[in-house]
C-alpha cells in the first residue's frame, strides 16, 4: 500500500510506541490522512468533495442520534413529535433543520465528487472498485434520504413512500408480494413508519462501513489527480497532512457556510409545503413529488409513457434503476487508456453535455407530469443511456486524445495547475539544506 | 465484450424511449393540451410587506397580538391550533396573568374526566394546555361545516406555497365569479369562488366580511386588508415561532464560520506557499537528518553508501 517514500510513522513518546505495538491504531490514521499518505500535489478543488461528503455524513448520524431521542415512530404521534422537537425542545429547530438540509447538502456534495470521477477518469483502473465501493454508497445514500423522508409522516412523505414502494409492484409476478413485504401491509402504515425509523437509523452506519472500504480501496493505488497521469516518483507527491488537510479545511469553511445560509436563512426552500400536513391517506395531494436530489431519477422513471412489448411502467422502473447501474460497467464500457478528460477533446464535449443533460432530468422531475416536460425529459432520458452506454464505448474506439504530460511534476512546472505545490516544498523530499 | 453488450442494451433503451417520445409527439400535435380552466382563472398570492420578511425581519409583537385577536374573534370558532399552548403567547408580549384570563375565558374548554364519576367532562383551559380543538373530531368538524373540514392553522403558513401572502390573497380575495367562467367551475352549494384557492371554490365562507369586525385595542384601524394582514403574521409566528432565535444564531453562525474560513484559508496559503517563513522539515528515511545519521552509521560499519 501506498509509495516507497511514503513517511514512516515514528512514535512521539513510550505511550504511543507502547501503543503502537499493540494497536497500532496512531499509526493506521497517519498513513491514512495523516503525513503517511503522499497525495499527487496537483489536486484541484474538485478533490475536496470527498472529504465534505463524509463531514456531511458525519453531521447527519450526530444530528440524527440527537433527533431520534426526541421522535416517536407512530402513526398518530409522528408528525406530533416532529414539532414537538421544533417548539418544544432546546434547539430542536437547529438540529431538525440542520438534519433536513444536511441531507440535501450530502447529496450535492456527494454530486459533485460523482461528476468530478466522471470528469478525470476516476473510475479507470486500477480504481474500479473504489468506483463500484462508491456507486454502492451512493445506493445506500438514497435509500437512507428515501426512509428519513418518510418519518415526519407528512403528505409527502406518506405519498411519496406509496409511490416509490409501488415502482416494484411493476416487476412482473413478485411484483406486489414485495411491495407488501416492503410496506407491511397493503398501504404505508404503522409497520411501515417503524421498520423504515429502524433502518434510516441503521444504514447509515452501514455507509460509514462502506466509506471506510472505499477509502481503502482508494489507498491501494492512492488518489488520482488532474492530468490523470500515475504518481512516478517523490516529486509528483505531497503529504496529505498538513497540504490537503489544510486545503479540505479551507474547504470545509466554505461548505458549512453554504449550509448554515441555507439552515438559518431558509430552511425549507428545498422542502415541499406539503409535509407540513399531517399524513392523510384519504387525500391524495396535487402532485407527489420526491426531494429535489431524485429529480433526475422521476424524470427517467416518468419518460416511459408508452407500452413497447412490456407495460411502460416496468420500463420506467427499470431504466430508472439501470441509470445507477449502468455506472458500475462504466470502467469498461469506457475502456479508454487516457483518464482525465482534459487530454480527451471530443470526452470533454460529452461530458458537459450530460451534465446539463442530467440537469435538464432534474428540472423536469420536479414539474408535473404535463407537456412539454415530458417529452424533454424524454430526450434526456435517451442522451442519458445513449451517453453511457453508446457514445462512450464507441469514443473510447475512436477518440484521437491529446499527448499527456509525462509526470505531474512536468506538468506542474509547465503551469497547468497552479493549485498545485510548489515543487521546492515537496515536503517528502529531502528540503535544500538550512542555512 | 461488454461494450457490444452496452451497446445493444443502450440502443434497446433509446428505442424504447424514443417509442414514448414518438407517441408523445403524435398526441401532442393531434390533440395539443390545453390550459386547464383552474390554471387559467387561478392566481398567484399578492405581494404583501411584512416585519419579518427578509433574512433579518424580526416579529412585531403589537401585530401578533392584533393577528391573535383576530384568529380568536374570527377564525377560532371553526379552526383549531392544536401545536400552541396558551403559555406560548407570552411570546407575543403578553404577561401571565392576561394569559391565565384568555386560557379561563377561552370558549371551547379542554376534554377531561369528571373526579368524582370518571365520566368523559370538561373543564376550563389553563395556560400549560394547547388551544383546544373547536370539534370533539373530524365527523363533528364535517357535520358543521358542510362535510368540508376547517383544517388546524398552527402549521397553515407553512403547508402552503406562498405562506403569509397566500393567506393575505385568500382572505380578501373572494369576489364574484367572473362572466367568462365556464358553468363546471362555477361554486357549487356552500362553495364561494376564490381564485387564490387552487381549485378556484373554497368551502370557507368569506371571514373577513366588512372593515371594523374587529376593535383593535391599541387603534390601529381594522380594514379588511390590516385585519388579514395581522392574522397573517400571526399564523406565521405560530408556525415558526422559533424565527428569530434561528436568525440571530444564523447571523452569530455566520459570523463565526466566515471568521474560520478566513483562518483556514491563510492556513492553507501559508502551508502551501509560505516557503519564505517556514522551513519544512520531513520527518522520515529521507529526511535529511536521518540520511546524515544513516550514512554515518554505514561509514562506521564501513559501508559505503
Amino acid at each position: 500500500m501506498s509509495f516507497p517514500w511514503a513517511e514512516e510513522y515514528q512514535p512521539k513518546n513510550g505511550f504511543m510506541r507502547w501503543l503502537d505495538q499493540r494497536l497500532p491504531l496512531p499509526r493506521l490514521v497517519y498513513n491514512a490522512t495523516g503525513p503517511g499518505y503522499p497525495v499527487p500535489r496537483n489536486l484541484n478543488y474538485f478533490w475536496n468533495f470527498g472529504v465534505l461528503a463524509g463531514m456531511a455524513l458525519v453531521i447527519q448520524i450526530v444530528t440524527g442520534i440527537i433527533l431520534a431521542m426526541h421522535y416517536v415512530p407512530e402513526g398518530s404521534q409522528a408528525f406530533q413529535s416532529v414539532e414537538h422537537i421544533m417548539r418544544d425542545v432546546n434547539q430542536g429547530w437547529l438540529l431538525r433543520y440542520l438534519h433536513a438540509n444536511g441531507a440535501s447538502f450530502f447529496f450535492i456534495v456527494t454530486y459533485i465528487h460523482i461528476f468530478r470521477g466522471l470528469y478525470y477518469g476516476s473510475y479507470k483502473a486500477p480504481r474500479e472498485l473504489v468506483w463500484m465501493l462508491g456507486l454502492v454508497i451512493l445506493l445506500l445514500m438514497m435509500a437512507t434520504a428515501f426512509m428519513g423522508y418518510v418519518l415526519p409522516w407528512g403528505q409527502m412523505s406518506f405519498w411519496g413512500a406509496k409511490v416509490i414502494t409501488g415502482l416494484f409492484g411493476a416487476i412482473p409476478v413478485v411484483g406486489e408480494p414485495i411491495q407488501m413485504w416492503l410496506l407491511g401491509g397493503y398501504a404505508p402504515d404503522q409497520p411501515t413508519l417503524n421498520r423504515f425509523f429502524s433502518l434510516h437509523y441503521l444504514l447509515p452506519f452501514v455507509i460509514v462501513g462502506v466509506v471506510i472500504l472505499h477509502i481503502w480501496a482508494l489507498h491501494i493505488p492512492g488518489s488520482s489527480n488532474p492530468t490523470g497521469v500515475e504518481v512516478k516518483s517523490a516529486q509528483d507527491t505531497v503529504p496529505f497532512h498538513p497540504y490537503y488537510t489544510a486545503k479540505d479545511g479551507f474547504g470545509l469553511g466554505v461548505f458549512l457556510i453554504l449550509l448554515a445560509l441555507v439552515t438559518f436563512f431558509a430552511p425549507n426552500y428545498l422542502g415541499h409545503a406539503d409535509n407540513y400536513i399531517p399524513a392523510n391517506p384519504l387525500s391524495t395531494p396535487a402532485e407527489i413529488v420526491p426531494e429535489w436530489y431524485f429529480w433526475p431519477f422521476y424524470a427517467i422513471l416518468r419518460a416511459f409513457t408508452a407500452d413497447f412489448i412490456l407495460p411502460a411502467k416496468l420500463w420506467g422502473v427499470m431504466a430508472m434503476f439501470g441509470s445507477i447501474m449502468l455506472l458500475f460497467l462504466l470502467p469498461w464500457l469506457d475502456p479508454s487508456p487516457v483518464r482525465s478528460g482534459s487530454y480527451r477533446p471530443t470526452f470533454r464535449w460529452f461530458f458537459w453535455i450530460l451534465v446539463a443533460d442530467v440537469l435538464v432530468l432534474g428540472y423536469c422531475g420536479g414539474r408535473p407530469p404535463e407537456e412539454p416536460y415530458v417529452m424533454i425529459s424524454q430526450i434526456a432520458t435517451i442522451y442519458y443511456f445513449a451517453h453511457f452506454l453508446i457514445i462512450l464505448p464507441i469514443l473510447s474506439w475512436t477518440e484521437r486524445t491529446l499527448p499527456l504530460p509525462n509526470s505531474i511534476s512536468e506538468s506542474v512546472l509547465h503551469g497547468e495547475a497552479r493549485e498545485s505545490a510548489p515543487a521546492d516544498l515537496a515536503g517528502a523530499r529531502p528540503a535544500p539544506a538550512a542555512e | 465484450m461488454i461494450r457490444l453488450i452496452g451497446i445493444l442494451i443502450g440502443l434497446g433503451f433509446v428505442i424504447v424511449a424514443s417509442w414514448s417520445l414518438g407517441t408523445g409527439v403524435k398526441k401532442y400535435l393531434k390533440d395539443p393540451p390545453k390550459e386547464s380552466i383552474e390554471h387559467h382563472f387561478h392566481e398567484a398570492p399578492r405581494d404583501v410587506a411584512f416585519s419579518f420578511d427578509g433574512p433579518f425581519g424580526t416579529y412585531d409583537r403589537q401585530q401578533l397580538q392584533r393577528g391573535f385577536q383576530v384568529f380568536k374573534e374570527v377564525c377560532a370558532s371553526c379552526h383549531g391550533l392544536s401545536y400552541v399552548a396558551f403559555r406560548n403567547l407570552e411570546e407575543l408580549g403578553y404577561h401571565e396573568e392576561e394569559i391565565k384570563a384568555v386560557a379561563d375565558k377561552w370558549q371551547i374548554e379542554v376534554p377531561s374526566i369528571d373526579p368524582k364519576t370518571g365520566e368523559a367532562a370538561t373543564r376550563k383551559a389553563l395556560p400549560a394546555d394547547r388551544f383546544p380543538d373547536p370539534y370533539p373530531n373530524e365527523t363533528a368538524a364535517r357535520a358543521a361545516n358542510n362535510n368540508a373540514l376547517p383544517p388546524d392553522l398552527s402549521l397553515i403558513t407553512k403547508a402552503r406555497h406562498g405562506g403569509p401572502a397566500y393567506l393575505v390573497s385568500l382572505l380578501t380575495g373572494y369576489r364574484n365569479p367572473p362572466a367568462d367562467l365556464p358553468e363546471e367551475a362555477r361554486p357549487g352549494e356552500g362553495l364561494h369562488y376564490n381564485p387564490y384557492f387552487a381549485n378556484l371554490n373554497i368551502a370557507m365562507p368569506p371571514p373577513l366580511t366588512a372593515d371594523g369586525q374587529v376593535s383593535y385595542a391599541d387603534g390601529t384601524n381594522p380594514t379588511r386588508e390590516q385585519m388579514a394582514k395581522d392574522v397573517a403574521a400571526f399564523l406565521t409566528w405560530t408556525a415558526e415561532p422559533r424565527l428569530e432565535n434561528r436568525r440571530a444564531a444564523g447571523l452569530a453562525t455566520l459570523v463565526f464560520l466566515i471568521f474560520a474560513t478566513i483562518l483556514a484559508y491563510m492556513a492553507y496559503q501559508n502551508i502551501w506557499h509560505g516557503g519564505a517563513s517556514r522551513r519544512v522539515r520531513p520527518t522520515g528515511p529521507l529526511d535529511p537528518e536521518n540520511m546524515a545519521k544513516r550514512d554515518a552509521a554505514n561509514r562506521e560499519a564501513g559501508m559505503e553508501g
